[in-house]
This record gives C-alpha cells, structure tokens and sequence, in this order.
C-alpha cells in the first residue's frame, strides 16, 4: 500500500515537471497577450523553429539545402562545421529577434486595429507559415537536440529517498534544470518589468494603450520588444522540449497544451500561466494513473481541455484573471 | 394642469398622457462596493416625454440599463403597467415592447441598414427554423410582411437612399438615425433613447428632435431620454428627473426642474461639466 | 454593358430579396448547375473525382457548415474535425446496424447526431466568448477522437481499430464500397452540396441568420434589442454541425471508404476547413464553396508542378504548401478578411460599370 502511495506521489511529481514545460510556453502567450491583446497561437511553433534553428546552427546545417539541392540537383547539406551551443544558442536569440522585427513589420502593423479574432486567426496563419519555413529551411526529420544539459534518472535523489522512505524516487535531471530555468526566467522578467525603463514601458501598455501612447511610448517598439521576448522565451522552451524528446513536429502540438493551461490560470497572469501549467501536468498525469486503465488509457491527449472547458464554464476569467464587468 | 392626476392630464400643446405606465420603485445598483445608483423611485406614464438628466458619472445611462434588464439593481421593484415585473433578461424585456438606442452607438456594422433594422422585427418574428430553410410560404410571407412595417420606419425616418449600405460606411449622424430605426420598428410601447443627440451639430440636432416629437404623435409611443443639450430637453420634454451621483436630487416640469436649488447647484457646482 | 442592374426593375419585396437579384448572375448561376449535373457526371473518371472533385464537394459542404458558425455567428470553433468523425462514426454504425435502410436517411441522420453532439460542446459559448470559445471547442477535438479510437463498440470490435463503408445503393446505383463509380459519387455529393447550400442560403437571410449576424456583430447589443443569445447560438452550433456531420459520414462513406479517426479527422482537419472559411470569405455561402475548391486545388497544384514537373521530393512540397497555406492566410486577413468572396463582389462591381466607369 505504501508503495503505492509513493508511486502516485512520484506519478504526481512527473507531473509537476512536466507542467513547468507547459508553463514555459505559456508564459510567452501571456507576456504577448498583456502588451498586445495578441492571443498567440503560434508561441509553440514558434518554440519549435527555435529549436529548429538552433540545432541547425550548432550542427552546421546549410539553411533551405533541401530547396537547393531540389533546385540544382546539388547534394549540400553541411557547412563541415559544429558551433559551440553557447554561440549557437546566442545566434538563434538574434533570430528570433529578427523574427520579431519581420512579424511586426509585415504582420501586426497591418493588423493594428482589427478584432481580436482575426488577430487570433492571423497567427494561426503564422503558425502555418513557421512551421512550412522551419521544415523547408531544416528539414523535418526528427532532430536530437543536445546543449550539454544534464539527461537521465538524478541517482542523488534516487538513492536520498531510498534512504529516507525506502522507496527511490524517479526524476529526471532534466526536468529539474526546466523548473530551476523556469523559476529563473520568471524572477527575470519579473525584475525586467519592475525595474528598467522598458519593462516599465511594457506595463504601462499592458494597462492602457492610449495612456501609454500619449507619453510617447512607441507602440511598434513595445510589439518588437515583446514578440522579440517572447521568441527568447520559446528558445528556452524549445530548448527544453527539444532536449527531452528531440526536435520534431509534435512539439507545436504539445504546445497546443499551454492553451488550457492559460485558461486556467488566466491569459494576463505570470504567476498564473506557472500555476496553471503545474496544476494542467499534475492533473493530468494523476487522471492517467487512476482513471485511464480503466477508459482506455491516453486520457493526456484530452484532459486537459476538458479541465479547461469545465473550468471555464464556472470561471471564465480563470484563476487569476481579472473578473470582466460588461458595458453598453 | 394636474400632473398628479392618477388617469394622467392634457399637456399645453394639447396632447393626452396617460396613467402611469412604468415606475422605479427604491432602485439602487452597486458594482462590488461603489452605488452607481442609491435609492431612485421615478414614474413614466403612457404617452410623455420623459427625460433624465444629470452630470457625466450620476447614474443615468445605469438607470437606462436598468429599465432594459441589462443591469439587476441589487435593491428595489420595477413595475411596468400595473404589474411588478419579475427578474428578466435584456431579450425578455425588449420582448415585452422596450426598445432603446444606445450612448455609444450598438449597430451591427457587418450588416446592411435595412438588415439592421429588419432586427428590430426580431421580437415578433415567429417562424420556424426548419419553415425558414425551406423558404416555404409561410416564412416568406412574415418576411414580406415585416418587411413593408419596417420600410414605413425607412420612409418615416427618411433613409430610403442607403437601405443596402453596410452600416460600417455610414457617417456618424446617418448612424444614430439608423439606431433609431431600429428601435422603431419593434414598435415599442416604451422607447428609450441614450444621449440621441450627443456629437450632433444644429441641424441635425433638430432633425433629431423633430424625429422624437412626431414619434410622439404619430404612433403615441411613450419615450424616455437622456441628454446633455439643456434647450434640448426643455423643449422636448414634459417631465425631467435630474440625478447626480446616483441620487435624485429633482423630477418635475422643465420648469420646475430649471428653478430648483438642488439642480442648478450641481450643474454649477464645480468639478462638473456643462 | 450586359451586366447591369438598371432597368432591372423589383416591384414586390420578394423580388429584392432574392438569391440573384442581378438577371446576368441568375443566368450564370443556371449555366454552373447545368454543368454540374449535366455535363461534368458524363465526363469524370476515377482521378478527377478522388483527387478534386468529390474532396471538393465535401469540403464546401463542410466549410457552410462551419462558416455558418464563424462567418455568420462569430463563434470562433476548431472541433470541426471531431464534429465530421461524429458525422463518419454515425454514419457507419447506422449503416451496419440497420442495412435495409437508405444510405440517404443514415447520411441525414449522421448530420442530426452530429447535430446533438454539437449543441452539448457548444452550451459553454453562453458562458465563454472568442478565442476562450476556440480554445474550448479543442476540447471537443480531442476528446471525440479519443474516444472514437478507445471504445471498441464504435467500430465495431474491428481488429484494425478502422471502420470501412460496406456496399450500399440507391434505386440500384451503388453510393458506397469499392465498387462505386467516379460518376455515382460525385452526383451523390453533388446534390447534397445544391441542397445544403441552397437550405443554408435560406437561413441566412431570415430572421434566423440576423439573429446570427447580430450576435457576430454586437452581442451585448442584439440581446438588448430581443435576440436570446441562449437560442441563437445554439441554433448555429446545431445547424453547422448539422453540415459538418453530413461532411464528415460522406467524408468517410463515399470518399475515403475506410478510415482511421486520428488520421482522419484530426486537428489538422479542423485547422484545413477554418482556412477554407477564411480564404473564401467569413459570413458568405459562395465563399465557402470558393475557399473549399481553393484549398482542395492548391495542393494538387502544387504536387503537379513542384513534384511532377520539377521533380522536387513529396515532403518538400509538403513543406512548401504549409508554407504558402499559412502566408495566403495572413495576407488574406491583411487585405481582404472577407476573402475570395469580396473579391469576387469587387470585381463585379467594376464590371457593373464597365466599359463607362463614371
């Protein structure tokens, strides 16, 4: 019976890890949506081409050889080179820097004042268009993602407690460096909006557009910012994903689960998108481990919206959302 | 005249009001702590003008939500024509014969005008859905019918020249003209109008006000209005209630109302504007 | 010079509000139906109907279906691949359960389950609005395909986990099954498309489809004036997934033949019929059929050339066709949200007043 109960717990604990990767992509939805209004749809694609990119780059890859060699009838595929994963890990931040500099010139600038939804339906657009552009420029075999981050079973914590309950614990090493980088990422944005001149410049448009317009703060420079943060934040989610189960298609579609995790902690709350990725893992890996023998099993696959929809339906502004009053 | 007369009196220029045909009755509303409105009981009866004036902020367009069943006051009964009217919903309301134009226009703007106002028909549309995909007879005869109720509203209104127009391309003033229509073709028996005249220059200020008057007389639809244009609402108006943060501090006769303390301090008073 | 409205005279309302009100348009309309029923059935084979047609046809009927709930009520849904394997599950435990019945009936009642199943995931749009209600509708995505692929008795214990269409006719012409010819399926679909439009058509320009289009519009505002948002939206949900349902068993029935719910109807399905209902146009009927005949052709397209032509690898072209998918969509919501269907409108318009433009 113990043995059981540790096994839950440990199930439990998985689960928790597991929610860290889906609040680290939720966290770039959230940081989009405050200063914009921009629900992101293409945060996980955009974590994938990062990840794309990056292994790219450190391996060397010759961008669009595929095309070129389509073309030509040539046969590229490598420059003969390997980046350290530090320079390349600082080339695709510049990337995805560029890549905001591109989304607001020839996107969102043209979208300025339309409707949530077509915003929304837009970066659906987006997403589509990314993961063509990553598949096309890197191929879309699944790619093994390595930057020298800890992988395996922590035997520490196996044996600390073996020692201690007599049951090892199993957690992925990996998974712990995700939640320390999470909590990390979030004490830094933390600190960058509370205390330098742009982040303060982004919380002034997070409260009021037109406030913040009329004391000269530029509207396309707070997109740039954002979308250029946000693309940080995916490489570091990208990272990690790409790291746990290799670089391929299915990581824009896990990513699809930060969309109820958002819904439970709130599109406008940091904390929020932490928690509700936290509770979004552990709920769904315990619904797994009690309910899913006997349905059938796979319940990951749906858990999670479903929580959401529920939730939604007693609490649509989500935990930690602010109640919206409707006027006419 | 005797306007506390409970079968209602003859106006100077001649026209009947009725008995009492709605009353507020201790309405207060509160958003979490802060009272937009604090204890209001007015009355509007069959066949006047009723205005409801006040300060930016006293409550009026809340009172209107109120009135339309968007807005649940915490505190307080409506009563509308004799009855207490129990807790409804918005469509309900408008069911019941209350239609309304709003502060910041509510247009469809992805519709034609006359689609716009063919939806002021809605209420009294009562033909199936399976009726309706078939376009049998029956359905194409209620809408032919509707139809001609809601081209006298075009004729009245003087808008025939832009029925196919998508309303987004209309110019503000054509726009609140086309609310109106709205409004009108439900044939309410109660109409309330937020700020009809707000960002309006001269004329079309008395195109607007000539709309409301001869809605009066013509159809005997009973109105009650919010406005800022003081000659406005004294010319239009039989009775006024003044409110100012939420409380009532005046209903009356325009006359009245002009020569009360309470109100002509609140309108001089500082920090408000007009 | 021919096609003009002036002299065109409308005495009687009916007359105005009519499907074509322009003679030249009616004409035309009759020449498509003509060529649609009357020459195209004679001419098809096998290529043409697998590869363009009959995906075509089930695709428009699918895309009116949803744009009846995005482009005309303005709820946001990407649970239509789960809605079209309701409509293909339906339509095979129907057909295997009760054989002596009409293909045509269990079609129909497929979309009346699929019906049902819709208005259960679309109550949380009373509570829940916009993207919160996209999001939402995922939920019924992967739930039906979980489930479809989870309870045996859907497919009837089938070893393979597939359900495949047996053999059915109608007045002896064979609808369903291997044997079926490129002819009898594209009529089939065919005349369900003329009717589920012509019945779509119907709804949007009654009371029904205002209510819809208020609700779009202004929500707060159209339940203000009388509309109850609580009928209103259901009715959309129900009548669009009525479509998707009938899509999804003619998908599966007359199309595919045999199907696998997660490769069949998967969130990329859901994804690939919203574009259609972009690029044709949000709120318009024709631009649903625009949209379909769109999407279904690009890739054909592209393969003929980037593969056939060029000799590029399948997967590039893949890649590329994701590629131009997702930009078109961008720019088509940049320059024209009403898509193919405005431009058409547009160009009418010019034509209206050719040769003699002031």
């Amino acid at each position: 019976m113990p043995d059981t109960f540790f096994y839950a717990t440990e199930v439990m604990l998985n689960g928790l890890m597991a929610g860290v990767m889906y609040s680290l992509v939720a966290l770039g939805f959230v940081l989009i949506f405050k200063a914009s209004g921009i629900f992101n749809y293409a945060q996980g694609v955009l974590a994938l081409f990062a990840a794309l990119t990056l292994v790219g780059l450190q391996d060397g890859q010759i961008p669009f050889s595929h095309v070129i060699n389509a073309i030509f009838g040539t046969d590229l595929h490598n420059f003969g080179w390997t980046l350290p994963a530090v320079v390349a890990i600082a080339l695709t931040a510049v990337v995805m820097v560029g890549m905001a500099i591109l989304i607001e010139r020839y996107i969102l600038k043209h979208l300025v004042n339309q409707e949530p939804i077509i915003l929304f339906m837009a970066t659906i657009g987006l997403a589509y268009f990314l993961e063509g552009l990553g598949d096309v420029m890197w191929g879309s075999d699944i790619k093994k993602l390595d930057v020298g981050l800890p992988q395996g079973i922590s035997e520490t914590i196996e044996t600390a407690t073996y020692n201690w309950f007599g049951y090892g614990f199993f957690i992925d090493k990996l998974d712990i460096v995700a939640a320390l980088v999470a909590a990390a990422l979030v004490i830094a944005l933390t600190l960058f909006s509370q205390y330098t001149k742009y982040g303060r410049a982004l919380r002034a448009v997070a409260d009021d557009h037109q406030a913040a317009l009329s004391v000269g703060i530029s509207l396309r420079f707070i997109w740039v910012l954002v979308w250029s943060i946000a693309g940080f934040v995916a490489l570091v989610a990208g990272i990690m994903w790409g790291s746990k189960s290799g670089v391929q298609f299915s990581l824009s579609l896990i990513a699809l689960k930060a969309l109820p995790v958002l819904m439970l902690g709130g599109f406008t709350s940091i904390p929020g998108a932490i928690v509700g990725g936290l509770i979004i893992g552990m709920g769904e890996k315990l619904f797994e481990f009690s309910i899913g023998p006997m349905i059938g099993g796979a319940t990951e696959n749906w858990f999670a919206y479903v929580l959401a929809l529920l939730f939604l339906v007693f609490r649509p502004q989500g935990l930690f959302g602010e109640k919206i009053i409707e006027r006419v | 005249m005797n306007m506390q007369n409970p079968d209602g009196y003859t106006t100077a220029d001649g026209r009947q009001i009725g008995g009492v045909m709605m009353e507020m009755k201790n309405i207060t509303l509160r958003f979490g702590g802060v009272a937009a409105i604090t204890d209001i009981s007015f009355d509007i009866r069959e066949g006047e003008i009723r205005a409801i004036i006040g300060p930016n902020g006293a409550g009026k367009s809340s009172m209107l939500n109120v009135i339309s069943g968007f807005y649940v006051p915490q505190e307080g009964e409506v009563w509308f024509r004799g009855a207490k009217r129990p807790p409804m919903k918005p469509y309900q309301v408008a069911g019941m014969g209350i239609a309304r134009t709003f502060q910041n226009i509510a247009l469809f703007e992805g519709m034609s005008v006359l689609d716009n106002i063919m939806t002021g028909r809605l209420t009294q549309m009562k033909s199936g859905l399976l009726a309706q995909a078939m376009w049998w007879g029956r359905a194409q005869a209620e809408e032919t019918a509707h139809r001609e109720k809601v081209e006298k509203v075009i004729d009245f209104l003087e808008i025939q020249h832009i029925r196919k127009t998508p309303v987004g391309r209309l110019p503000y003033g054509l726009k609140k003209r086309v609310e109106l229509a709205r409004a009108l073709a439900a044939e309410p028996k109660l109409l309330l109008l937020d700020e009809p005249m707000a960002g309006m220059n001269v004329e079309e200020k008395e195109d607007m006000s000539r709309f409301i008057l001869d809605v009066n007389d013509e159809f005997g639809t009973t109105i009650a209005l919010i406005e800022h244009d003081m000659g406005v609402v004294m010319d239009l108006s039989d009775r006024v209630v003044v409110m100012d943060y939420g409380k009532k501090i005046g209903d009356g006769t325009p006359d009245e109302v002009r020569n009360n303390q309470a109100v002509i301090d609140a309108y001089l008073g500082v920090s408000h504007d007009e | 010079m021919f096609y003009r409205e002036a002299g065109d005279y409308k005495t009687s309302y009916p007359e105005d509000s009519q499907t074509f009100p322009i003679k030249f348009d009616r004409i035309r309309y009759y020449a498509v139906l003509a060529v649609a029923f009357g020459i195209i059935p004679f001419f098809i084979n096998d290529y043409w109907a697998n590869a363009v047609f009959v995906p075509f046809l089930i695709y428009a009927i699918a895309a009116i279906g949803l744009n009846i709930l995005v482009g005309y009520c303005g709820q946001v849904s990407l649970g239509t691949g789960g809605f079209m394997a309701v409509g293909a599950y339906a339509v095979y435990k129907l057909m295997t359960a009760f054989p002596e019945v009409s293909i045509l009936i269990h079609v129909l009642l497929a979309g009346g389950i699929t019906a049902g199943v819709g208005v259960i995931f679309g109550l949380p749009s009373l509570r829940i609005k916009g993207f919160y209600l996209a999001v939402a509708t995922l939920a019924a995505q992967f739930f039906l395909v979980w489930l479809f692929n989870k309870v045996p008795w859907f497919y009837n214990y089938s070893a393979s986990g597939q359900i495949s269409a047996p053999e059915r006719d109608i007045l002896g012409v064979i609808i369903t099954g291997p044997n079926t010819t490129a002819a009898a399926k594209y009529l089939f679909c065919a005349l369900i498309l003329l009717a589920l439009a012509w019945l779509a058509r119907n709804l949007t320009r009654g009371s029904v489809g205002r209510k819809w289009m208020a609700i779009r519009d202004m929500d707060i505002a159209a339940e203000i004036i009388g509309v109850n948002p609580l009928t209103a939206k259901l009715s959309a949900f129900a009548i669009s997934s009525f479509f998707i349902g009938v899509a999804g068993a003619l998908f599966f029935a007359v199309y595919l033949g045999a199907a696998e719910v997660g490769e069949s109807f998967g969130i990329q399905k859901s994804f690939l019929i919203l574009f259609m209902v972009i690029i044709g146009g949000l709120g318009s009927i024709f631009g649903s059929l625009a949209g379909a005949a769109f999407l279904v052709l690009l890739p054909v397209f592209l393969k003929n050339v980037l593969v056939g032509m060029l000799g590029w690898p399948t997967d590039l072209a893949a890649h590329i066709e994701l590629l131009i998918i997702g930009g078109l969509i961008i720019v088509f919501l940049i320059a024209e949200p009403h898509g193919i269907a405005q431009l058409w409108r547009l160009a009418k318009e010019k034509l209206r007043l050719w040769p003699f433009p002031h």
